[in-house]
Protein backbone atom coordinates (compact mmCIF):
# COMPACT_ATOMS: atom_id res chain seq x y z
CA UNK A 1 0.00 0.00 0.00
CA UNK A 2 3.15 3.08 1.10
CA UNK A 3 5.29 1.17 -0.99
CA UNK A 4 7.88 3.75 -0.49
CA UNK A 5 7.58 3.44 3.66
CA UNK A 6 7.90 -0.09 3.12
CA UNK A 7 11.05 0.67 0.52
CA UNK A 8 12.80 3.31 2.89
CA UNK A 9 11.90 0.39 6.12
CA UNK A 10 13.22 -2.41 4.28
CA UNK A 11 16.51 -0.41 3.63
CA UNK A 12 17.29 0.32 6.87
CA UNK A 13 16.39 -2.58 8.12
CA UNK A 14 18.77 -4.17 5.90
CA UNK A 15 21.79 -1.22 6.70
CA UNK A 16 20.86 -1.90 11.01
CA UNK A 17 21.38 -5.78 10.29
CA UNK A 18 24.71 -5.70 8.54
CA UNK A 19 26.28 -3.26 11.26
CA UNK A 20 24.61 -5.86 14.03
CA UNK A 21 26.57 -8.39 12.15
CA UNK A 22 29.80 -6.60 11.56
CA UNK A 23 30.53 -4.66 14.32
CA UNK A 24 33.22 -5.52 16.52
CA UNK A 25 31.57 -3.67 19.15
CA UNK A 26 29.39 -5.91 21.15
CA UNK A 27 26.99 -2.99 22.23
CA UNK A 28 27.04 -1.79 19.23
CA UNK A 29 25.40 -4.24 17.55
CA UNK A 30 23.36 -4.47 20.52
CA UNK A 31 21.15 -1.32 20.04
CA UNK A 32 21.62 -2.12 16.18
CA UNK A 33 19.72 -5.28 16.78
CA UNK A 34 17.07 -3.21 19.14
CA UNK A 35 16.73 -0.99 15.95
CA UNK A 36 16.55 -3.87 13.45
CA UNK A 37 13.53 -4.77 15.80
CA UNK A 38 12.13 -1.77 16.03
CA UNK A 39 12.02 -1.22 12.17
CA UNK A 40 10.71 -4.37 11.46
CA UNK A 41 7.85 -4.07 14.01
CA UNK A 42 7.17 -0.27 11.85
CA UNK A 43 7.32 -2.74 8.64
CA UNK A 44 4.53 -4.91 10.57
CA UNK A 45 2.50 -2.21 11.75
CA UNK A 46 2.86 -0.77 7.70
CA UNK A 47 2.19 -4.31 6.25
CA UNK A 48 -1.33 -4.28 8.63
CA UNK A 49 -0.44 -6.81 11.16
CA UNK A 50 -0.64 -4.68 14.13
CA UNK A 51 -0.42 -7.51 16.23
CA UNK A 52 2.56 -8.70 15.46
CA UNK A 53 4.18 -5.33 14.80
CA UNK A 54 3.19 -4.71 18.62
CA UNK A 55 4.49 -8.43 20.13
CA UNK A 56 7.52 -7.47 18.21
CA UNK A 57 8.19 -3.93 19.59
CA UNK A 58 7.70 -5.04 22.93
CA UNK A 59 9.88 -7.97 22.96
CA UNK A 60 12.52 -7.18 20.61
CA UNK A 61 12.94 -3.30 21.22
CA UNK A 62 11.97 -3.56 24.82
CA UNK A 63 13.02 -6.98 26.98
CA UNK A 64 15.43 -8.38 24.98
CA UNK A 65 17.85 -5.44 24.12
CA UNK A 66 17.84 -5.38 27.99
CA UNK A 67 19.20 -8.72 28.41
CA UNK A 68 21.30 -8.39 25.71
CA UNK A 69 22.83 -5.41 27.75
CA UNK A 70 22.63 -7.42 31.19
CA UNK A 71 24.54 -10.75 29.14
CA UNK A 72 27.46 -8.25 27.62
CA UNK A 73 27.89 -6.41 31.47
CA UNK A 74 28.38 -10.49 32.65
CA UNK A 75 30.78 -11.87 29.94
CA UNK A 76 32.85 -9.44 27.45
CA UNK A 77 32.43 -6.16 25.28
CA UNK A 78 34.78 -6.93 22.56
CA UNK A 79 34.08 -10.02 19.87
CA UNK A 80 36.93 -12.64 20.08
CA UNK A 81 36.29 -13.64 16.51
CA UNK B 1 22.75 -2.16 37.45
CA UNK B 2 26.34 -3.11 38.43
CA UNK B 3 27.72 0.10 39.92
CA UNK B 4 25.35 2.07 42.00
CA UNK B 5 25.81 6.29 41.10
CA UNK B 6 22.96 7.32 41.93
CA UNK B 7 21.52 9.74 39.44
CA UNK B 8 19.09 11.93 40.02
CA UNK B 9 17.44 12.06 36.95
CA UNK B 10 17.48 9.03 35.52
CA UNK B 11 16.00 7.63 39.50
CA UNK B 12 13.39 10.29 39.07
CA UNK B 13 12.67 9.44 35.13
CA UNK B 14 12.38 5.83 35.85
CA UNK B 15 10.10 6.13 38.96
CA UNK B 16 7.52 8.66 37.39
CA UNK B 17 7.11 6.30 33.97
CA UNK B 18 7.32 3.04 35.38
CA UNK B 19 3.71 3.37 36.61
CA UNK B 20 2.29 4.93 33.33
CA UNK B 21 4.12 1.77 31.88
CA UNK B 22 1.65 -0.90 34.30
CA UNK B 23 -1.31 1.22 33.70
CA UNK B 24 -0.90 0.88 29.78
CA UNK B 25 0.03 -3.02 30.31
CA UNK B 26 -2.80 -3.21 32.42
CA UNK B 27 -4.95 -1.72 29.36
CA UNK B 28 -3.71 -3.81 27.36
CA UNK B 29 -4.23 -6.88 29.15
CA UNK B 30 -7.68 -6.17 29.88
CA UNK B 31 -8.74 -4.70 26.49
CA UNK B 32 -7.06 -7.46 24.54
CA UNK B 33 -9.93 -9.35 22.90
CA UNK B 34 -11.13 -6.11 21.24
CA UNK B 35 -7.93 -4.33 19.99
CA UNK B 36 -4.36 -5.57 18.98
CA UNK B 37 -2.43 -6.63 22.42
CA UNK B 38 -3.27 -9.62 25.08
CA UNK B 39 -1.66 -11.43 28.00
CA UNK B 40 1.89 -12.02 26.08
CA UNK B 41 1.99 -8.10 25.24
CA UNK B 42 1.26 -7.03 28.61
CA UNK B 43 2.61 -9.07 30.33
CA UNK B 44 6.07 -8.10 28.69
CA UNK B 45 5.22 -4.54 29.19
CA UNK B 46 4.77 -5.49 32.94
CA UNK B 47 7.69 -6.95 32.89
CA UNK B 48 9.84 -4.04 31.29
CA UNK B 49 8.63 -1.54 34.20
CA UNK B 50 9.86 -3.70 36.67
CA UNK B 51 13.21 -4.10 34.51
CA UNK B 52 13.44 -0.67 34.29
CA UNK B 53 12.85 -0.19 37.98
CA UNK B 54 15.72 -2.63 38.61
CA UNK B 55 18.26 -0.67 36.12
CA UNK B 56 17.51 2.52 37.20
CA UNK B 57 17.14 2.62 41.06
CA UNK B 58 19.47 -0.17 41.74
CA UNK B 59 19.03 -3.90 42.38
CA UNK B 60 18.80 -3.93 46.14
CA UNK B 61 16.14 -0.95 46.18
CA UNK B 62 13.90 -2.86 43.53
CA UNK B 63 13.49 -5.75 45.85
CA UNK B 64 11.52 -3.51 48.18
CA UNK B 65 9.42 -3.58 44.87
CA UNK B 66 9.33 -6.86 43.49
CA UNK B 67 11.47 -9.24 45.32
CA UNK B 68 13.87 -11.78 43.61
CA UNK B 69 11.97 -14.60 45.10
CA UNK B 70 8.55 -13.58 43.26
CA UNK B 71 9.78 -13.89 40.00
CA UNK B 72 9.01 -18.13 39.32
CA UNK B 73 6.01 -18.37 42.10
CA UNK B 74 4.20 -15.90 40.00
CA UNK B 75 4.97 -17.18 36.96
CA UNK B 76 3.48 -20.60 38.42
CA UNK B 77 0.33 -19.56 39.56
CA UNK B 78 -0.33 -17.59 35.62
CA UNK B 79 0.69 -21.48 34.39
CA UNK B 80 -2.13 -22.53 37.30
CA UNK B 81 -4.92 -20.08 36.09
CA UNK B 82 -4.53 -20.72 32.98
CA UNK B 83 -4.86 -24.14 33.51
CA UNK B 84 -7.26 -23.58 36.00
CA UNK B 85 -9.87 -22.07 33.85
CA UNK B 86 -9.64 -24.88 31.15
CA UNK B 87 -10.32 -27.52 33.89
CA UNK B 88 -13.21 -25.52 35.80
CA UNK B 89 -14.66 -26.02 32.16
CA UNK B 90 -13.69 -29.31 31.51
CA UNK B 91 -15.71 -29.88 35.12
CA UNK B 92 -18.60 -28.07 33.89
CA UNK B 93 -19.27 -30.56 31.22
CA UNK B 94 -17.55 -29.44 27.60
CA UNK B 95 -14.08 -30.00 26.52
CA UNK B 96 -10.77 -28.35 27.93
CA UNK B 97 -11.01 -24.46 27.73
CA UNK B 98 -14.55 -24.18 26.60
CA UNK B 99 -15.38 -21.08 27.77
CA UNK B 100 -18.99 -21.42 27.39
CA UNK B 101 -19.04 -24.11 30.04
CA UNK B 102 -17.63 -21.95 32.90
CA UNK B 103 -19.79 -21.44 35.92
CA UNK B 104 -20.00 -17.90 35.89
CA UNK B 105 -23.39 -15.92 35.47
CA UNK B 106 -24.44 -14.06 32.22
CA UNK B 107 -25.35 -15.84 28.49
CA UNK B 108 -22.89 -18.28 27.01
CA UNK B 109 -21.17 -14.98 24.76
CA UNK B 110 -20.74 -13.17 27.60
CA UNK B 111 -19.02 -16.27 29.72
CA UNK B 112 -16.73 -17.08 26.79
CA UNK B 113 -15.83 -13.26 27.13
CA UNK B 114 -14.90 -13.49 30.51
CA UNK B 115 -12.88 -16.93 30.29
CA UNK B 116 -10.96 -15.71 27.37
CA UNK B 117 -10.28 -12.65 30.29
CA UNK B 118 -9.14 -14.94 32.72
CA UNK B 119 -7.00 -16.84 30.07
CA UNK B 120 -4.88 -13.35 29.33
CA UNK B 121 -4.69 -12.36 32.99
CA UNK B 122 -2.98 -16.01 33.69
CA UNK B 123 -0.97 -15.06 30.43
CA UNK B 124 0.11 -11.69 31.61
CA UNK B 125 1.27 -13.07 35.17
CA UNK B 126 3.02 -15.91 33.91
CA UNK B 127 5.35 -14.22 31.37
CA UNK B 128 5.67 -10.71 33.48
CA UNK B 129 7.02 -13.34 36.47
CA UNK B 130 9.19 -15.39 34.31
CA UNK B 131 10.46 -12.25 32.12
CA UNK B 132 11.61 -10.47 35.56
CA UNK B 133 12.97 -13.79 36.69
CA UNK B 134 15.39 -14.36 33.84
CA UNK B 135 16.58 -11.06 34.26
CA UNK B 136 17.05 -11.28 37.82
CA UNK B 137 19.12 -14.75 37.15
CA UNK B 138 20.80 -13.39 34.36
CA UNK B 139 22.49 -10.87 37.12
CA UNK B 140 22.86 -12.72 39.69
CA UNK B 141 24.75 -15.55 37.63
CA UNK B 142 23.15 -18.92 39.27
CA UNK B 143 19.90 -20.52 39.05
CA UNK B 144 17.05 -19.57 40.46
CA UNK B 145 15.35 -21.17 43.79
Amino acid sequence: MHWELEITLFFFLIVTALVALESRNLLTAVVSLSVFSFLSALLYAAMGAVDVGFTEAVVGGGVSGVLFVVTIFKTSRKSKD
Amino acid sequence: MMRGDDDAIISLVARTVSPFIMIFALYVIFHGHYSPGGGFQGGTMLAAALILVRLAAGNDLAQLQFPRSWGTPLGSAGVLIYWGTGFVAMMGGGRFLDYAFLPLAGAAPQRRSLGILFIEIGVGLAVCGILTAIYDDLLEGRPHD
